[in-house]
């Protein structure tokens, strides 16, 4: 009995605890959605009052103007990075789920290529805007332009597709390798036909991340990029390309209210286009978890 | 079948050509680095990393020459502000992000119901593509100026002038500052540290979960004891990860810090600068130092910044790798 008589008061406490936890777990859910939503909403609210769909379709003047020219140099930039980007990571990932040899322990192999991915991953993205910057900009006399601002962002975004396409790739079922096989196909032929085809969905989740984180960095394309007011040329080196995040940067801190609706307007074709990539992104996953179970 | 045997060479050898151009992506980045770097490294020395000063010098005057390296008279650099900011930014962030995302994680898991906690968990997982120059934009126009104006001063006016906590007193400023970009980094990073840990949790089998209840646990008890110790190297590893993007992050903090160089922050709301954002602000006027030892100095505060950020970055994916590849200890507390 005395026993529980001393356990009374503890316990008290614990039941105290507990729903002090319980509310510190809702609390914590709020300070994260809060000011998510504030985040959103309020690039949102504060850009929608100005907006005219003219922006879509007149040039940039700096800090007035539309940004017709950003939009396309955005998309430039980003298809640009799907294709260097896009096959270098496919493959990239194609390696180091499928043709590096394992290791003696039976884990993955591609220890020199792996080790490689992780480390680009973990650059600083100044800092390889920055290498792209003296290197090729200034060293080899490219000037502001769009083949080093691609080549500086594709390397950002390499390791997230080659991840996700090595993920893609193992959790392709083996039972699929080995019908293959067993039908007679080569290895090549059935990595096409049938591994890649079932990893499909994954590995255009990962480019379509890829291709979000293009379409929203800033750092690295200052000094790859430049700036211009025109439209994108043809060319691939000695004429600098605009991008949209260049004037949320540029504009924001300006005295003129122009500059600031400028700002708004090209965080809020952002925000959309991004969102848009990301949702998309996570519908393919859905989509594919939902056949996977009716798999089993 | 003469084709197909090609198609396997073709897949191969592109393949192992792709993968090398990561390797050599790496390599092409650490030699620029380093060779941009080495005359300022020979130059400024070791109090690069104690120094305080950042003076770039005459660059319209007269070339000295130290050690054979060409800088403009008077060029003295000193890293130390830059390490010091960033740092203390990341260990802010790190401090709020942490338990915010601890928390998160257990809400989404044990305590809502499915139809609340999946379109949330999506918008957690959206919100970490968010640009951060958009991220930084909020900051510096609308979450910075509502601190300075309503939370700093009741923060700064009633916290007891002692040791520790006297950093939190003083002038709150406009909201442009180290606390502001504590705080946005820490929104940065809890998408990250949250999914992983709510992914986690979703691993944790209910049944150590329900002995633990059934000896009559309370739900906070289950959590501090079976829950959390039975993926602890996996939020480790997550924590580490959202380490190494704030230590990187450098357009959001370039916006929302005051991008002030040469002095540290006398408090926790004043200006400050990190070395990212000190390289993104600085490369225009670096470029006008005709001998180039402005950029090089650049390039040097850059290699400190990587080799930090990717020390931290393998560290996180070393422990990450090993906790999926063991199973978890029963009972371990």
């Amino acid at each position: 009995m005395t026993i529980v008589t001393q356990s009374y008061p503890k316990t008290s406490w614990r039941r105290f605890k507990a729903s002090a936890f319980r509310v510190m777990t809702l609390l914590a859910l709020l300070f994260v959605v809060g000011p998510a939503l504030w985040l959103v909403l309020g690039v949102v609210v504060r850009a929608v009052p100005n907006w005219k769909w003219s922006v879509l379709t007149t040039l940039s003047q700096g800090t007035s103007g539309g940004l017709e020219n950003a939009v396309v140099g955005t998309l430039v930039i980003m298809v640009g990075v799907l294709l260097v980007a896009g096959s270098v990571g496919v493959l990239t990932g194609i390696h180091l789920a499928e043709l590096a040899p394992a290791r003696k322990n039976g884990k993955a192999g591609g220890g020199l290529f792996r080790l490689a991915v992780d480390v680009l991953a973990g650059f600083p993205s100044i800092v390889l805007g920055y290498a792209g910057y003296v290197a090729l900009c200034v060293a080899l006399h490219w000037g502001f332009s769009l083949l080093p601002a691609i080549l500086i962002l594709s390397l950002m975004v390499v390791p997230y597709i080659a991840k996700s396409t090595e993920s893609a790739l193992r959790q392709v079922p083996t039972a699929y390798r080995e019908g293959a096989e067993a039908l007679g196909m080569t290895a090549g032929y059935s990595l096409r036909k049938v591994v890649l085809k079932s990893a499909l969905p994954g590995i255009v989740t990962g480019l379509l991340i890829a291709l979000a984180v293009a379409g929203g960095e800033t750092a690295p394309l200052l000094y790859t990029a430049g700036a211009t007011n025109s439209l994108p040329s043809w060319s691939l080196v000695h004429h600098p390309i605009s991008y949209l995040t260049y004037y949320v940067w540029t504009d924001y801190n300006q005295p003129s209210a122009q500059a600031h609706v400028v700002s708004y307007d090209a965080a809020l074709i952002l925000v959309v286009l991004v969102l848009t990539l990301l949702v998309v992104s996570r519908l393919v996953v859905a989509r594919t978890q939902r056949h996977s179970e009716s798999f089993r | 079948m003469l084709v197909r045997r090609h198609e396997d060479r073709a897949w191969r050898i592109s393949a192992r050509v792709a993968s090398l151009l990561p390797v050599a992506g790496v390599a092409f980045i650490v030699i620029v680095l380093a060779l941009k770097a080495w005359p300022a490294t020979t130059v400024n020395g070791v109090s690069f990393l104690t120094s305080s000063q950042w003076v770039p010098g005459n660059t319209y005057g007269a070339v000295v020459h130290t050690h054979g390296v060409a800088h403009p008279m008077g060029s003295s650099y000193g890293a130390w502000p830059l390490i010091a900011g960033t740092l203390e930014t990341s260990v802010i962030a790190l401090v709020i992000a942490l338990p915010i995302s601890l928390g998160t994680a257990f809400a989404l898991t044990e305590r809502l119901p499915r139809w609340v906690a999946q379109p949330i968990t999506f918008f957690v997982e959206i919100l970490a593509g968010i640009p951060s120059v958009i991220i930084g934009l909020w900051g510096v126009l609308q979450l910075g100026p509502f601190l300075a104006s309503h939370v700093y001063p009741l923060v700064a006016n009633h916290v007891p002038n002692v040791p520790v906590l006297r950093f939190f007193r003083g002038s709150t400023g406009y909201g442009e500052g180290l606390l502001t970009s504590g705080l946005i980094l820490g929104l940065m990073i809890v998408p990250i540290i949250a999914s992983t840990t709510r992914d986690l949790f979703m691993q944790v089998p209910p049944l150590p979960k329900e002995g633990a209840e059934a000896l009559g646990m309370t739900d906070a008890e289950v959590a501090r004891h079976v829950t959390i110790p039975w993926v602890r190297s996996g939020i480790i590893g997550a924590t580490v990860l959202g380490l190494g993007r704030a230590l990187g992050e450098t357009i959001a903090v370039a916006m929302v810090s005051g991008s002030i160089l040469g002095k540290l922050s006398p408090n926790i709301y004043g200006t400050m600068t990190t070395i990212a954002a000190t390289i993104v602000s600085q490369l225009d006027s670096a470029a006008t130092d005709g001998t180039g030892f402005a950029i090089s100095t650049l390039a040097e505060a850059g290699l400190l910044l990587a080799v930090i950020a990717i020390v931290v970055n393998l560290a996180a994916r070393t422990i990450v790798r090993h906790s999926a590849s063991h199973a978890a200890p029963v009972g371990r507390v």
